[in-house]
């Protein structure tokens, strides 16, 4: 089964063509970052006018370098939520019309399952049953999956999510755009415990998370930063402060997903979003787990952030399961996982 | 020659068929619910027209705007995918004019000022004039604008036309002062005129590629920049 992938539902347009038999065979993705660079955050309309430019020839691309027309593709999945509403329509609008002109059944895909079933891309797939945690500049979430279409929602942050967390303290150091990696890269010169940021929501029992308070005790961080070094800041000092936010949020994060592990007595552990690409969480993750013989996993990087590649996939298994929809493409902006 | 027409740019969704000069028309007024329906209602129109597939069309015509930003965009959407799947031209073609066919058709009027809400104190606003042909000529480009700033028309004999008049009546006839014969507010165009402006088109080679089917919004300053970082 051959299965076309389209996906659209926030600052990234991206398509793939997946064949249940030779696994993926073309995946592409057009990155919005630049267009919403000098806005300091996605604009959702500015989001939805290129989504609706740039998608088709992105899925003419794949179809050509996958050698497929109409009669080699026996499906359409779109991202279908959650997501930014204007920018889900634009792919669930035209996905969904393709699949009526081919005559060939469509199956919207929630944005979440792509990502939990993106390591399912690689060569050694990871067994069922695992925890996921899914972290991104919209998410923040821990996953027991049991199988596919098996999941159920251990924990979620309650407020901002990790990637938003990331990208508005990058703000407060005067970083460029999209802030995460900017953040990461300035806290590899950084000393450690110079400065020392919370551990929010560890202090107690419970898989709930949140970001928001580390953001604003970045602000009063600075705020004291600067009333004793001076405006601005040395580049060693906010180096130091970049660390000491980026350790409190990655060991964090390590230790819901500790609790995780050991609440389901699951033996392996999924990173999944675009926050899953920082090297930090990665390592230290890798370092507490294996104390513990829990496996840790990941998607290779451009399967972390959003893409088309695990819409295909995540739609192949609903498409195997039949799975379709009627007419309608109305898209979910919010969309629980377990419905 | 065989043609979809697509318009989702109002509150009312409608889809038309066209086959040779025959038009079969569905609409609904349902807000917020075009996603649900525009593939059904174009789905009926093929059964009723007796055609097997879209793929046995000759084009694809869509309303690209000026209206709803996400209602363009579904437009634009459906018309990409079902052009892009059966290799189809494509037709773009304005709800200004659209509005303005409707008023030359059903009210006889040669001169034309179409005007639509476009939210934040502006309207969409165009002139069109019918020639002895009977074909429609844009002669005011079409334009975002305070209704108190559009342009005016020089001379006498002008109608009003669409839903833009209902919410900025005053201001407008006041700015159009005796040119103005007549205002008809309740009109409006639908997938209808879309279908009758685009057939020359297409039937003329004139169609575009699937990709070229986008939205024209006019209002393009979309985006605030910025607020500054709180520590400066």
């Amino acid at each position: 089964m051959r299965v076309l992938g389209i996906e659209t539902s926030c600052d990234e347009t991206a398509a793939a063509v997946y064949d249940s038999e030779r696994g993926l065979l073309a995946h592409r993705l057009y990155s919005q970052v630049e267009l919403h660079a000098e806005y300091g955050g996605v604009v959702p309309e500015l989001a939805s006018r290129d989504h609706i430019r740039k998608l088709l020839p992105i899925v003419d691309e794949v179809l050509s370098e996958s050698n497929s027309g109409p009669d080699d593709i026996d499906g359409i999945a779109y991202t279908a939520g959650p997501g930014l509403i204007g920018a889900l329509m634009v792919g669930t609008s035209f996905g969904r019309s393709l699949a009526w002109s081919w005559g060939k059944p469509a199956v919207a895909v929630h944005h979440m399952e792509g990502h939990l079933l993106a390591p399912m891309l690689e060569d050694n797939p990871p067994p069922f049953p695992f925890v996921a945690l899914l972290v991104s500049g919209g998410h923040s979430q821990l996953v027991d999956v049991r199988g596919v279409g098996d999941y159920r929602l251990m924990g979620e942050s309650v407020d901002d999510a990790a990637g938003e967390a990331f990208d508005k303290t990058a703000k407060l150091l005067d970083l460029p755009y999209p802030g995460g990696p900017a953040l990461s890269s300035l806290a590899e010169s950084g000393r450690p415990d110079r400065y020392r940021f919370p551990r929010p929501m560890t202090d107690r029992p419970g898989l709930d998370m949140s970001f928001s308070g580390l953001k604003t005790f970045a602000l009063n961080t600075l705020k004291d930063a600067i009333a004793q070094h001076g405006d601005p800041l040395p580049e060693q000092i906010r180096a130091d402060i970049a660390l000491a936010f980026e350790q409190a949020l990655v060991e964090t994060l390590a230790i819901k997903c500790r609790r995780a592990i050991r609440e389901s007595g699951h033996q392996r552990l999924i990173l999944a979003g675009g926050v899953s690409a920082n090297t930090r969480l990665r390592s230290h993750m890798r370092e507490i787990m294996e104390k513990e013989q829990i496996e840790v996993r990941y998607p290779r990087l451009e399967f972390c952030t959003d893409n088309g590649a695990m819409i295909a996939y995540a739609g192949w298994q609903r498409l195997r399961k039949g799975a379709h929809e009627n007419l309608s493409f109305r898209p979910k902006p919010r969309w629980p996982l377990n419905e | 020659m065989r043609l979809l027409a697509i318009d989702t740019a109002s509150h009312i969704c409608s889809v038309a068929l066209m086959i040779d000069g025959e038009i079969l028309l569905e609409e609904a007024d349902l807000p917020q619910g075009h996603s649900d329906i525009v593939l059904e209602m174009a789905d009926r129109l093929l059964r009723r027209g007796g055609l097997a597939s879209p793929r046995e069309l000759d084009g694809v015509a869509f309303g690209r705007g000026p209206g709803s930003f996400t209602g363009l965009r579904i437009a634009a959407g459906v018309t990409q995918g079902i052009a892009y799947g059966g290799n189809l031209p494509v037709a773009p073609v304005s709800n200004l004019a659209a509005l303005a066919l409707r008023a030359m058709n059903d009210l006889g009027a040669t001169k034309i000022l179409p005007a639509l809400d476009a939210r934040m104190g502006e309207v969409y606003w165009a002139g069109y004039q019918s020639s002895g042909d009977a074909s429609l000529q844009l002669s005011m480009e079409e334009e975002v604008r305070a209704p108190g700033l559009v342009a005016t028309p020089q001379d006498a004999g002008w109608i009003g036309v669409g839903e833009g008049w209902r919410g900025y009546g005053e201001t407008l006839r006041e700015r159009c002062g005796d040119y103005l014969e007549r205002v008809e507010e309740n009109l409006n165009g639908s997938a209808r005129e879309i279908a009758l402006l685009a057939a020359p088109i297409l039937a003329n080679g004139l169609g575009l590629a699937p990709q070229q089917a986008l939205p024209v919004y006019l209002r393009n300053d979309v985006a605030r920049k910025p607020g500054k970082n709180p520590l400066r």
